[in-house]
C-alpha cells in the first residue's frame, strides 16, 4: 500500500474545460452577465457572482425515454395505507408519476464565475481611446528576465546541459582517461593473466600494464568527472517594466436640482468607466470632485452618499480639477480621463467660463473627456420633439477637439447607461482600416 | 508498525500519515485475515476540496481528454459545493491495478478510517471479482489507455483544429450509451475457415442441384432476400452504433474513427459501474459497517469516534419514504446494504420463511463465504430478483404502483403481502436491468450501394417514446457523422406499426 499526498500538486486541472465551457456559451452568458448589471448595485459590479444562462446551447442531448405518456410501474418504499386494488389520482394533471425523477431537466442552468471570467466577458470588445501617452513614470516594476549563465547562483537554477557541456569540454581537454579506455587495459590484464605459464615478455608486459592501469587510475581521480568549476547557473536579470498609468477625474453636480435617480445614473456611470480604467492600466488613481457653486476634492463615500445643498457653478469643478491636475498629475506622465455628470444646470453667467476651460485647459491635456448629461426618469423624450437643450450642453456643444477625445450623452435611465458606455468605447474597426 | 492489537487507532479527529498506516493496517487486518477480500494493492491519495471537485468533473478519473462538457459539469458542481447544498464525497475509487482511492484532507481521522475500509477494500473487492467487471474491464490498462487517449485527441485538435474536433466529440457523447457492446461477440471467423464453409456450401448445393427449381416463379421474396444478404454482411442489426458508425460511416476520416472508438471503449469501460451501481456500493457499505464495528469492538475505536461513523453510516443508508418530500428514488446505498444485511441475517439466524425461500444459504452460518460468493457473480438486476426477501419487502414497506396511459388513475398492483412479494421483487429486479430500463435502438438498415439512407428502429416498449427533442438533436449528431440522411423509426413491437418517425439530414456536405 502506498499512501500519496497529491495536496500540493498544481491544481487548476479543469481550467481548460471550464473555459472551453465558456467559450461555447459565450454568447448566452454575455447576455446573462449584461442583465445582471441591472440587479447588482455599484458596489457589487467586480464582484464573482451566480450566473444563470438558458441550457440550450449547452444541453448534451441523448436517447432516452419521454417522461409522458405509456404504460409504467413505480416500486416505491414506506406504503402507509394502501392495499391491493386501491387506486390513486393522477398527481401533477397526468405528467408521469410524481416519483418519476426530474423528468426532462431543468432549462436553466445556473453557476458562479469569478471576478476575472466576469469583467472579461463584461467588457469584452470595448477599448479606450487613445493610449498615447504611456510613459515611464515613478511607479516602476521590476521585471526579471533571463540573462546568459553566471558560474554562481541557487542550485534551483542550475543548468544541466551547460554544466555537462562544460565538464565534457574539460574532459576531452585535460584527455581523462574514459572508460572505454580503462576497460581495454582491464580486458588485456586479464587475457594475460589467464594465460597460467607466463612468458618474460608477457611477465614483463603484465608489469607494464599494471603500472598504465594504476597511472589511468590516478589520473581519472585527479581529473573529476565534473568539477566545480563547470557549474554553470541560470541568470536573471530585473528590468525596470514601464507602467502606463491613468487619472480618473469624476466631476459630479450634487446641487439641489441633481435628484437620487439623476446621481444614481451619474454613479453607475462612474463605476462602469472606473472598471474599465482597472482593466487597462495597472495604475489607476480616482479624484472625486464634487461641486455646488463651489468645489471640493472628496473621497468615494462621501462623493456617492453624502448630501449637499447650493447653487450651481461648474467651473468651480473644472477649476478645482485643474489645481489638482497642477498638484499630483503632471500631464506629461498621466493619462488623463474626466467624466463629468450633471443635469446641465448652471449658473447663466458661469457658462462661458466653463466652456473656455474646458476648451482650453482641460481638453488639450486630457486623453478623453466624457460629458453626461443625466435627465429625470420620467423625461418621455417623444419622438419628433427637441426638448430645449440645457444651457450647458449648449454651450459644451461648441468645444472643439479631436474626433472622440470630446463626448456628450443624455441619458435618462438607468437601462440606458450601459448601451450609452458601449457606444462610447466600442472598438473602432474602421479606425484601424483607416491607418 | 501496527500498534498492539488492542490499542487505540487514534483519539481526537486530526490525522497524519502514520495514522493513516496504522489505520490501514488494522483495517487490513480484519478484511484480508477475517473476511478474507481479494483485493487490487491500494494506492490512497491524499487530495483537496478543489482536487476533489476537479475529479468529479472527468468523471473521476486522473487524467481525461478535454472538453467542454466536463467544464459545465465542474462549474455546476462547484455552484452546488458553494452554496453548501451538496457537500462533496468523502472519497472517490478508481477501478484500476493497483486501485487508487482518493480521501479528502478536510475527513476527521474517523472519516479516513471509514473511507479506506469502504472505497480500498470494499468497492477494490468487488472491482476485482464481480463477473462483469472482470468480463469487461481492463483494470490494468485503462490509465495506459487514458493516457492514450488524451494525448490522442490532443493531437487531433493541434492537426485538425479544435472545433471540428469538438464538433466529433459532441456527437459522440449523444451517442454514448448506444456504444456499448452488452454481450460479448462471436469471434469473426477467419479468411481459412471462411473459404472452406464457402466450399462445403458449394458441394452441397452441387449436390442437390435440380433443374425444376429454376422453373420456381420468382418474387418479392428475391428482393428481401438480398436485403437479407446486405444486412449480414453489414452485421446487421447492431445495437452498438457508435461501432457500426466507427466501422462502416462512409464519409469519416481515420482520426474520426480512431477517436470515436476512443469513446466508444471509454463507454463500455464504464458499463459494468452502471449494472453493479446498487450492489457495488452495497458491497462497500457492508464492508465498512462489518470492518467498523469490529475495531470498535476490539477497543480500537473510541466510542466518540465510533458515534460519529455512525452518524454518517446512517445518514448514508436513509431512505426518505415515497410520500416524506425528500424522496427521490431508492437510495442505492440503502437497498444495497440492507439487501446484504439481510442475507446475513438468513445465514445466521433464519426464519422459516427465509428456509422456504432460501434454502440454499439458510442458517449456513457463513454470511462472509455467502455475501463474497453473491458480489462475484451477481449484478444490480440478478441480486434484487433473487435475494429480495420477504422480510425485506415487509421492512420497507415497497408496494408497487401501476401507471397505465389508459386508465385516469393510478392503481397500487402489489404491497407487502403472500400475493404481492414475487410481483415487487419482479418489478424492482426490471428497474435495475439497463438492458430494459435503456430504450432499445438498433441500426436495422442502409444501403451502401443505393442512397446510404441509415435506418434505425427503436423497439418501442409498453407504449414509451423517445423524448422527442433530444431524439432529434442526437438523430442531427448521427447524421452529421454519417454524412448522408437518416431516419429513425419507433415500432411497436407487438403490431410492428411505427408510431413515430424522426429524421435528419447532415448540416455539412462532409464532415471531414
Amino acid at each position: 500500500m502506498y499512501i500519496i499526498d497529491r495536496r500540493l500538486n498544481p491544481g487548476g486541472k479543469s481550467l481548460v474545460n471550464r473555459q472551453r465551457f465558456l467559450r461555447r456559451a459565450k454568447a448566452s452568458v454575455q447576455r446573462a452577465v449584461r442583465d445582471s448589471l441591472k440587479d447588482r448595485s455599484i458596489r457589487e459590479l467586480d464582484r464573482d457572482g451566480e450566473i444563470t444562462i438558458v441550457r440550450d446551447g449547452v444541453h448534451e442531448p441523448t436517447f432516452h425515454r419521454t417522461a409522458q405518456g405509456g404504460n409504467r410501474d413505480y416500486v416505491l418504499p414506506g406504503n402507509k395505507e394502501y392495499l391491493e386494488g386501491d387506486t390513486i389520482p393522477r398527481p401533477g394533471g397526468g405528467t408521469g408519476g410524481p416519483f418519476a425523477g426530474t423528468g426532462d431537466g431543468a432549462d436553466e442552468f445556473r453557476f458562479i464565475l469569478t471576478r476575472e471570467e466576469f469583467l472579461d466577458l463584461f467588457l469584452d470588445d470595448l477599448e479606450l481611446p487613445d493610449l498615447a501617452k504611456r510613459r515611464l513614470a515613478g511607479a516602476v516594476v521590476e521585471g526579471v528576465r533571463r540573462a546568459g549563465y553566471s558560474t554562481t547562483g541557487s542550485p534551483s537554477s542550475l543548468s544541466i546541459p551547460r554544466t555537462m557541456r562544460h565538464a565534457l569540454s574539460r574532459r576531452l581537454a585535460l584527455r581523462r582517461p574514459s572508460n572505454a579506455d580503462m576497460n581495454r587495459l582491464d580486458e588485456e590484464i586479464e587475457r594475460l593473466e589467464r594465460q597460467a605459464p607466463l612468458g618474460a615478455d608477457d611477465a614483463s608486459r603484465l608489469e607494464h600494464l599494471h603500472q598504465e592501469r594504476a597511472r589511468l587510475e590516478r589520473r581519472r581521480q585527479l581529473i573529476a568527472y565534473i568539477d566545480p568549476i563547470d557549474l554553470r547557473y541560470r541568470r536573471y536579470e530585473t528590468t525596470p517594466k514601464p507602467v502606463a498609468q491613468a487619472v480618473m477625474f469624476c466631476l459630479m453636480d450634487v446641487s439641489g436640482s441633481m435628484t437620487e435617480h439623476m446621481k444614481d445614473l451619474a454613479k453607475r456611470f462612474f463605476a462602469l468607466l472606473y472598471l474599465f480604467l482597472t482593466r487597462c492600466y495597472r495604475h489607476v488613481e480616482v479624484v472625486f470632485i464634487r461641486h455646488t457653486d463651489r468645489a471640493d476634492e472628496v473621497d468615494e463615500n462621501t462623493f456617492f452618499y453624502s448630501k449637499e445643498t447650493g447653487g450651481t457653478l461648474v467651473s468651480s469643478a473644472l477649476d478645482k480639477m485643474l489645481a489638482v491636475v497642477a498638484d499630483r498629475y503632471r500631464p506629461e506622465d498621466w493619462n488623463i480621463y474626466v467624466a463629468q455628470a450633471s443635469d446641465g444646470d448652471n449658473l447663466a453667467h458661469d457658462n462661458p467660463q466653463a466652456v473656455s476651460l474646458m476648451q482650453n485647459s482641460i481638453v488639450p491635456i486630457a486623453q478623453y473627456v466624457a460629458y453626461l448629461e443625466v435627465g429625470r426618469e420620467e423625461d418621455p423624450m417623444p419622438a419628433g420633439t427637441f426638448p430645449k437643450a440645457s444651457d450647458l450642453w449648449q454651450g459644451y456643444e461648441k468645444v472643439i477637439a479631436p474626433k472622440g477625445r470630446f463626448v456628450m450623452r443624455k441619458v435618462h435611465h438607468r437601462r440606458e447607461i450601459y448601451p450609452v458606455f458601449r457606444e462610447l468605447f466600442q472598438r473602432r474597426t474602421g479606425r484601424a482600416e483607416a491607418q | 508498525m501496527t500498534g498492539r492489537a488492542d490499542e487505540l487507532l487514534f483519539t481526537g479527529s486530526g490525522w497524519d500519515f502514520d495514522m493513516i498506516r496504522r489505520v490501514y493496517d488494522a483495517v487490513e487486518e480484519v478484511a484480508i485475515g477475517e473476511m478474507k477480500l481479494d483485493i487490487y494493492p491500494n494506492r490512497i491519495e491524499v487530495i483537496t476540496a478543489e482536487q476533489m471537485l476537479d475529479a468529479y468533473s472527468s468523471t473521476g478519473m486522473p487524467l481525461f481528454y478535454k472538453h467542454w462538457s466536463f467544464g459545465k459539469q465542474v462549474l455546476a458542481n462547484e455552484m452546488l459545493y458553494r452554496k453548501g447544498m451538496r457537500a462533496l464525497a468523502y472519497e472517490l475509487v478508481i477501478n484500476s491495478d493497483p486501485c487508487i482511492s482518493y480521501i479528502m484532507e478536510e475527513n476527521s481521522a474517523t472519516m479516513q478510517t471509514l473511507v479506506i475500509a469502504h472505497a480500498a477494500f470494499g468497492h477494490n473487492h468487488f472491482f476485482k471479482n464481480n463477473y462483469v467487471f472482470k468480463q469487461w474491464t481492463d483494470a490494468e490498462g485503462i490509465l495506459d489507455y487514458l493516457n492514450f487517449a488524451k494525448r490522442y485527441i490532443m493531437e487531433c485538435e493541434e492537426r485538425h483544429g479544435q472545433a471540428a474536433v469538438e464538433r466529433l466529440i459532441d456527437a459522440a457523447h449523444a451517442l454514448m450509451h448506444q456504444g456499448i457492446h452488452r454481450s460479448p461477440r462471436a469471434r469473426p471467423r477467419d479468411l481459412k475457415a471462411e473459404a472452406a464453409r464457402e466450399a462445403e456450401r458449394q458441394a452441397y448445393q452441387e449436390r442437390v442441384y435440380n433443374d425444376l427449381w429454376r422453373t420456381l416463379p420468382r418474387g418479392a421474396k428475391q428482393a428481401s432476400a438480398r436485403a437479407e444478404k446486405r444486412r449480414e454482411a453489414l452485421n446487421l442489426p447492431q445495437e452498438n452504433i457508435l461501432y457500426f458508425l466507427e466501422k462502416t460511416g462512409p464519409k469519416l476520416a481515420p482520426w474520426q474513427r480512431e477517436i470515436l472508438r476512443i469513446i466508444r471503449l471509454i463507454a463500455q469501460y464504464f458499463y459494468p459501474q452502471r449494472q453493479t451501481k446498487m450492489m457495488n456500493e452495497g458491497a462497500a457499505t457492508w464492508c465498512h459497517y462489518r470492518i467498523m464495528t469490529t475495531l470498535h469492538e476490539r477497543g480500537r475505536l473510541t466510542d466518540g469516534a465510533f458515534m460519529e461513523f455512525l452518524q454518517s453510516h446512517t445518514n448514508a443508508i436513509h431512505q426518505p419514504a415515497f410520500d416524506s418530500g425528500h424522496f427521490s428514488g431508492l437510495n442505492p446505498y440503502a437497498l444495497g446494504f440492507g439487501i446484504m444485511q439481510d442475507i446475513a441475517r438468513i445465514c445466521t439466524a433464519p426464519t422459516e420463511e427465509d428456509r422456504v425461500w432460501f434454502p440454499e444459504i439458510a442458517g449456513t452460518g457463513d454470511p462472509d463465504g455467502v455475501l463474497k460468493h453473491i458480489w462475484a457473480n451477481y449484478r444490480d438486476e440478478s441480486f434484487v430478483a433473487q435475494y429480495l426477501s420477504p422480510h425485506l419487502i415487509r421492512r420497507w414497506r415497497l408496494f408497487k404502483l401501476d401507471d397505465k396511459e389508459a386508465t385516469p388513475e393510478l392503481r397500487v398492483d402489489a404491497i407487502h403481502n403472500e400475493r404481492g412479494y414475487r410481483e415487487i421483487r419482479h418489478a424492482l429486479a426490471r428497474h435495475y436491468d439497463i438492458g430494459w430500463e435503456e430504450p432499445d435502438i438498433q441500426v436495422v438498415d442502409v444501403d451502401l450501394a443505393g442512397d446510404r439512407k441509415l435506418i434505425l428502429e427503436h423497439r418501442v416498449n409498453n407504449g414509451v417514446l423517445l423524448a422527442e427533442s433530444d431524439a432529434d438533436k442526437v438523430l442531427q449528431h448521427m447524421a452529421d457523422l454519417w454524412g448522408y440522411d437518416v431516419c429513425l423509426n419507433e415500432i411497436d413491437p407487438e403490431s410492428g406499426k411505427t408510431l413515430k418517425q424522426h429524421r435528419a439530414q447532415p448540416h455539412s456536405p462532409s464532415p471531414g
